[in-house]
């Protein structure tokens, strides 16, 4: 492997070699593909995860007045826009320098932590349960969904329930299950009824019940396969998430803690107004996804994972009890190696949602959810940052809102680009793994995806510079060699290799 | 005892001096309309309330009502040719209903939906529409206009400031504001104002105030256009509702 570039990013001779593509990488949300090169020998010499769709939000959101942004922005994606919905909020409520008050905070929170269960849910029983139940190369009809329904009804019904909860709890806060426009600059548009909370109540014990059911399932797999589950792409990362005071976990606000991959810490409670002196963007010719890094590191190591895995694996502790005892049992688990297994990351996110379940339990019994003061605002800001544990990690809005209320400057940093480095090196590992120096069968293509599922990437969210891209065109000629390239560097200024 | 006439085969009584429009709307009898407004003269540009008299084509909102008309308008034919006028409106602005704050208290929206409306039906223009945003509490989004021009006549007729006007004609026609820098922070309009009220799309909008009210409350969340429009219509040439 001596000609080999062991990073797998960039092949040193392309033009030598095969290319095999996994286009589309399926069961994630949007669309997005794999692309690896290997030579005669069936080694891989670069691996690669592209996403092939462009959104450009951050451009065409410029000029929209302030208050449309949480409703807009919101678009993104049909999956998590509660996630999107309240990081513009969040951002809006500095721009009119709101405190919230107890309702409006609380209706938020409800609202996102139904959030955190539908995804997770969907996420888990829909997308990844056939690759877990059924095994990675198992039969590609049955490994689906509609297998999972066939072969395991009782866990394929609890996961449509649990995700209609979800969604129910954001219908009543919200007014829609997807793309409401419950939450507004400074506070929310609605509060919860005694009907409303009477409606939701009636199941809350089941839903928490079968979230514990299904934090079993997740720990069970990680027992059963010690070896698999622990070894499968794994690979060491700094973590970036988001904690509350107390250091415990908060899903909805808190301050930054970044560690480096020996637990370290970076900075903590980090306050997210000032992220960008924390967090910088790099770009790559061949990805419309920026790929994030922290300054202090540097672009070249400074790449982080975000997520249920590093939120579990780096709060102090989870405020619920039953997740908390979750929580521990996951952190002591074989000495703690599922707190950096890539597979570690579907037990973390059943913790969560089990955390979700008992948070939405707590607050539908708080009665500020009735209250009627619902809007506040204070001085006017120019800038607003908003940042939101989504359900795939750190999201973090940052807008620039000018004296006539217009948007002027819009920057996102979405969950699945904080994770995008790191989902390049989860599955450039299973490449040397699983695919290195063998015949390729659709069964180790799937080993690839299985990778990217653990993430839950949102590749739709994900995409959205737009006239900052470098991009890298090549010209080959029939037999494949390299006969010019031309580069457009990220000051838009463009070079021929001649 | 006032005369009448028929709508759709059924006898609508009118007093002198109503249109065939007020007089079926006072009856509680819907046709579909967007410039149409009960406070001001009708001018009837916008086409949607045609309705067949006597076997022609013809605005409602302009036609004064007689004794004997035969007057057809919940009919395919012309609703087919009304949904194409809504399409074409949609087609002509840049319509995003989704994150429009006038969304479920928009006219076009509502009418869309009770026209069953499915697509654009038409390749979009996507005009360059900039919004003026220089007033400190009115928001100006020239994207949604319709050219309805109820606006104009509010300014005008109620107001007495000529705040808005048209200018351009055919396809470049657009409303514009009747001030020296063509901003409306260089004119006298007020909140109170009546052209603040009657925007029926998401043109004219008070500041900072998008989207406080919840789904669910919203006009058309509660009933469709055409149970509304009877809500609102005057029972007398008037204005005034009948008992």
């Amino acid at each position: 492997m001596t000609d080999i570039d062991n990073n797998l990013e960039t092949a040193a001779h392309p033009e030598k070699l095969r290319r095999v593509a996994i286009e589309q990488v399926s069961r994630v949300e949007g669309h997005g593909k794999v692309t690896l090169l290997l030579d005669e020998n069936d080694r891989v010499h670069q691996v690669r995860l592209h996403i092939v769709e462009f959104r450009g939000f951050e451009k065409f959101i410029q000029g929209r007045p302030y208050w449309e942004a949480p409703v807009m922005v919101q678009r993104l994606c049909g999956i998590c826009p509660v996630s999107h919905h309240l990081a513009a909020s969040k951002a809006m409520d500095m721009i009119v320098g709101a405190t919230l008050t107890p309702t409006a905070e609380k209706v938020r929170r409800l609202m996102h932590y139904g959030q955190m269960l539908q995804s997770h849910a969907l996420h888990f029983f829909h997308l990844c349960s056939p690759d877990l139940l059924f095994g990675f190369d198992s039969d590609v009809a049955k490994r689906n969904i509609v297998g999972i329904a066939a072969a395991y009804p009782e866990i394929a019904k609890q996961g449509v329930l649990l995700r209609k909860f979800g969604q129910e709890v954001i219908r009543i806060t919200a007014g829609k299950r997807v793309h409401g426009t419950g939450s507004i600059p400074g506070g929310v548009n609605k509060n919860v009824s005694i009907e409303e909370r009477d409606y939701l109540l009636k199941d809350i014990e089941q839903i928490v019940a079968w979230s514990r059911e299904s934090v079993g399932i997740a720990q069970q797999l990680f027992e059963k396969n010690l070896d698999l589950y622990n070894n499968f792409g794994r690979f060491k990362a700094h973590t970036l998430n988001m904690v509350r005071a107390d250091g415990a976990m908060d899903l909805y606000h808190g301050g930054l803690r970044a560690r480096d991959m020996n637990g370290k810490t970076l900075f903590d409670h980090y306050d997210y107004s000032h992220y960008w002196d924390v967090i910088f963007e790099d770009v790559k010719p061949w990805s419309y996804m920026k790929f994030p890094f922290l300054r202090s590191l540097g672009p070249e190591t400074g790449w982080y994972r975000v997520g249920p895995l590093s939120r579990v694996a780096r709060c102090d502790f989870i405020p619920t009890p039953l997740a908390e005892q979750a929580r521990k049992e996951f952190v002591a688990f074989n000495g703690g190696s599922a707190t950096g297994a890539t597979l570690g990351f579907h037990w973390a996110r059943m913790i969560e949602m089990l955390h979700a379940a008992e948070v939405i339990r707590d607050l539908l019994h708080d009665p500020d959810l009735q209250g009627t003061d619902l809007i506040s605002k204070g001085k006017r800001q120019e800038r607003g940052v908003g940042v939101i544990e989504a359900p795939r990690g750190t999201l973090i809005h940052h807008y620039k809102v000018d004296e006539q209320d217009q948007i002027v400057r819009c920057n996102r940093i979405v969950s699945t680009t904080n994770n995008n480095q790191a989902m390049n090196e989860a599955i450039r590992q299973v490449a040397r793994q699983y695919i290195d120096g063998k015949k390729l069968t659709e069964g180790m293509l799937n080993h690839i995806e299985v990778a990217i599922r653990a993430f839950d990437p949102c590749l739709s969210c994900a995409t959205h510079a737009l006239g900052k891209m470098p991009l890298e065109v090549e010209l080959l000629d029939a037999e494949g060699g390299r006969v010019d390239v031309l580069t457009r560097s990220s000051d838009g200024t463009f070079c021929s290799a001649d | 005892m006032s005369d009448s006439f028929q709508l759709d085969g059924a006898p609508i009584c009118f007093e002198p001096g109503q249109t065939v429009m007020q007089a079926a709307l006072a009856a509680d009898h819907y046709i579909p309309h967007l410039c149409y407004h009960p406070e001001f003269t009708p001018h009837g540009s916008c086409k949607l309330c045609t309705v067949k008299v006597n076997g022609r084509t013809t605005a409602s909102c302009t036609l004064p009502a007689e004794a004997g008309l035969v007057v057809e308008s919940e009919i395919e034919e012309l609703n087919a040719l009304r949904r194409t006028l809504v399409q074409m409106l949609f087609a002509e602005g840049n319509h995003f209903c989704p994150s429009c704050e006038k969304s479920g208290n928009c006219v076009l929206q509502a009418l869309g939906y009770d026209l069953e409306v499915q697509a654009t039906g038409f390749r979009q223009l996507f005009p360059d529409r900039p919004i003026d945003a220089s007033h400190p509490d009115i928001l100006l989004d020239f994207n949604r206009c319709i050219l309805c021009e109820i606006c104009v006549h509010a300014s005008s007729e109620v107001d007495g400031k000529n705040v808005f006007a048209f200018a351009g004609r055919g396809i470049t026609k657009h409303l514009i504001v009747n001030s020296e820098s063509g901003l409306l922070r260089d004119t006298d309009i007020a909140l109170a104002d009546k052209a603040m009220q009657v925007c029926p799309v998401g043109v004219i909008l008070p500041k900072r105030v998008g989207f406080s009210m919840p789904i669910g409350e919203r006009r058309y969340d509660r009933s469709p256009i055409s149970a509304q429009a009877l809500e609102d219509a005057p029972r007398t040439p008037s204005g005034a509702h009948h008992e």
